[in-house]
């Protein structure tokens, strides 16, 4: 039964938001099936909009966390405006406040240039960019290149696989996580034998899947990465270790904490992200097999594909900041030294500022996504993902007929009374190649 | 061919032709520093501002809704400012100058 005014098979969101979860009602999502509705319910590819009700009823969302809470900050223009404002809602606070949940009961290290403000901040900034640039050259993408060539190569099931070849793989740990810690070597310029290392480390460098605040999981990547500095220290070197031991940032040296709190930060800011990114590609093409085909005949597309990918997945859901003054934001009154957070995946699917939000459009042409942040902290790690987000797009539709989806486990993220699902935690798929 | 004049925060003027795309794209095509065009032209980045030339700055036209609200939060925003990723090469702007903001 399909009531007239809801025949436009759900291409309206707007109407319904039934993906939203309103402040008064804060239930979780049900399964149960709309009455008017005759679509698969629950497809792997699609990433509803959690925060639309809240959004549009009041612009933010209260989170409680470890007794410090912070108010979500949900519309574009509102976040847009607090992020630019960073001398009111600071970064540099104590280390791992502005983390949700906050990791000031774990770590006393700070984070750099995340941690920083200007002018600190600036001048870290200007040390590491022409670094974080490296991504938009031919030479580096040839080298992105032949990782996904390679591991689509090991994947697909194109007629020439060897026998013990097997048949599906998890895209979560087989494809992405190999995909993102063979392309982390290239942007730290290491030799590509230390993925080996990061790949044995799992999906979460920080943060372990049972317990989020488990500091063991931490001191992992921070023994190593004490270990890796102290040899580098030995012979002149052309990676981002002799990188940072050369540099001057005001005249002086970096120190070893500095030098860690850099590096700590290429493989915790880079790692779920890029991961995620990869696999809900995959599991937007298996319901979607006519999107491969669109990219692969108008390439002229694949950016804004790429950027629209970014902006429907949202990787890094929010991040927080804190209010260095008495302040208002969202019409909200703000205390001193509380937390405010940014969510750039509500913002990204703000209905007054794009049309069909909820739609994945690869052709958006305008699309002033806020995926990478917004302001002087915006992502250092942008031109890197971009390239291998065009790269492993590109490739899958060029030799990729379909993507079936054997097996999925979401991965969920609560805030507050909102769910959001922000990627997998396994999605076994099996690639079928072009004839 | 259209002609498209960049003035670098250095001072340094560069002289580019092309047929099609964006500003931006001309821009990123001969190196002009100080545009990244990061998002390739979506209007998502900023890394794209520049200052059009007040004698081009009618042909050109007005920027979008979308455009001004990235505009409003960027450094050094003037009456001049445009995201040149929002303005296609077309035959109505042969001859424009602009001013890069960023170095
Ligand atoms: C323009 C008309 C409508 C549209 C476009 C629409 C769309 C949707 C969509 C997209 C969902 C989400 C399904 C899912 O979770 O996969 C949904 C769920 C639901 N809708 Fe509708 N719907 C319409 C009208 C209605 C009406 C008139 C009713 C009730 C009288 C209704 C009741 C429900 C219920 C009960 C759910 C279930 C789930 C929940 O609580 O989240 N819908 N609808
Ligand atoms: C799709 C992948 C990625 C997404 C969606 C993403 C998202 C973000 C966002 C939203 C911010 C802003 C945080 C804030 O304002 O507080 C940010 C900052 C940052 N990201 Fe990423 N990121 C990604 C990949 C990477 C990679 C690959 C690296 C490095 C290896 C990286 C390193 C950083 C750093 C260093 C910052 C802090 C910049 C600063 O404070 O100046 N990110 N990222
Ligand atoms: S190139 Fe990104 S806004 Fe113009």
């Amino acid at each position: 039964m399909q009531p007239s005014k809801c025949s436009n098979n759900h291409q309206e969101p707007l109407r319904c938001d039934s993906d939203s979860v309103a402040p008064s009602q804060a239930r979780e999502i049900t399964t149960e099936k709309c009455p008017f509705s005759n679509f698969d319910e629950n497809k792997v590819g699609q990433f509803k909009d959690s925060f639309s009700l809240l959004r549009q009823n009041q612009g933010f969302l209260d989170i409680d966390d470890q007794n410090d809470p912070v108010k979500m900050v949900l519309g574009l223009k509102e976040v847009r405006k607090a992020a630019h404002n960073w001398n009111l809602f600071q970064s540099e606070a104590k280390p791992g406040r502005i983390v949700v949940p906050s990791e000031v009961s774990i770590r006393d290290i700070r984070q750099i240039p995340f941690e920083l403000d200007p002018p600190s901040h600036k001048y870290f900034r200007s040390l590491l960019e022409p670094w974080f640039k490296r991504p938009s050259t031919l030479e580096y993408q040839d080298k992105l290149g032949a990782i996904v060539e390679h591991v689509v190569s090991q994947t697909i099931n194109d007629g020439t696989a060897h026998k013990n070849k097997q048949n599906s793989y998890d895209a979560v740990t087989d494809i992405a996580l190999t995909i993102q810690s063979r392309a982390l070597s290239v942007l730290l310029n290491v030799p590509m034998d230390e993925a080996k290392t990061w790949i044995s480390w799992g999906t979460h460098v920080f943060r372990s899947n049972d317990n989020p605040l488990d500091a063991e999981k931490a001191d992992v990547l921070y023994d190593y990465l004490d270990a890796q500095i102290q040899k580098a220290k030995g012979a002149p070197r052309d990676d981002i270790y002799g990188l940072l031991l050369n540099a001057k940032v005001e005249g002086r040296a970096l120190s070893d904490e500095e030098i860690k709190g850099i590096l700590v930060l290429t493989f915790a800011g880079g790692r779920d992200t890029v991961i995620n990114s990869l696999t809900n590609t995959l599991a937007y093409f298996s319901d979607n097999p006519d999107a491969l085909n669109f990219i692969n005949q108008h390439p002229e597309h694949l950016n804004s594909a790429v950027e629209e990918l970014f902006r429907y997945f949202s990787p890094l859901t929010h991040m927080g900041r804190v209010a260095t003054a008495e302040g208002e934001v969202a019409k909200q009154h703000i205390p001193d030294d509380s937390r405010i957070s940014l969510c750039w995946a509500s913002a990204n699917r703000d209905e007054t500022v794009f049309d069909t939000p909820n739609n994945l459009v690869l052709t958006r042409k305008t699309n002033p996504h806020v995926a990478f942040g917004f302001g002087i902290h915006n992502c250092l790690g942008a031109t890197h993902a971009r390239a291998l987000m065009r790269i492993w797009v590109k490739e899958l539709a060029h030799r990729v007929a379909k993507v079936d989806v054997i097996e999925a486990t979401e991965n969920i993220e609560q805030w507050g009374g909102v769910k959001r699902k922000v990627g997998f935690q396994t999605l076994l798929v099996r690639l079928t190649g072009r004839v | 061919m259209i002609n498209v004049t960049f003035l670098t925060a250095d001072g340094e003027k560069i002289k580019t032709q092309g047929l099609a795309g964006s500003v931006m794209g001309l821009a990123v095509e001969h190196d002009v520093p100080g545009i990244g065009g990061d998002c390739g032209g979506v209007c998502s980045c900023a890394t794209c501002h520049v200052h059009v030339a007040k004698k081009d700055l009618a042909r050109v036209g007005e920027a979008s809704e979308i455009e001004k609200d990235m505009l409003e939060l960027t450094d050094d925003v003037s009456e001049a400012s445009r995201l040149c990723c929002q303005i296609t090469l077309s035959e109505d702007i042969d001859g424009l100058e602009v001013k890069v903001v960023r170095e």
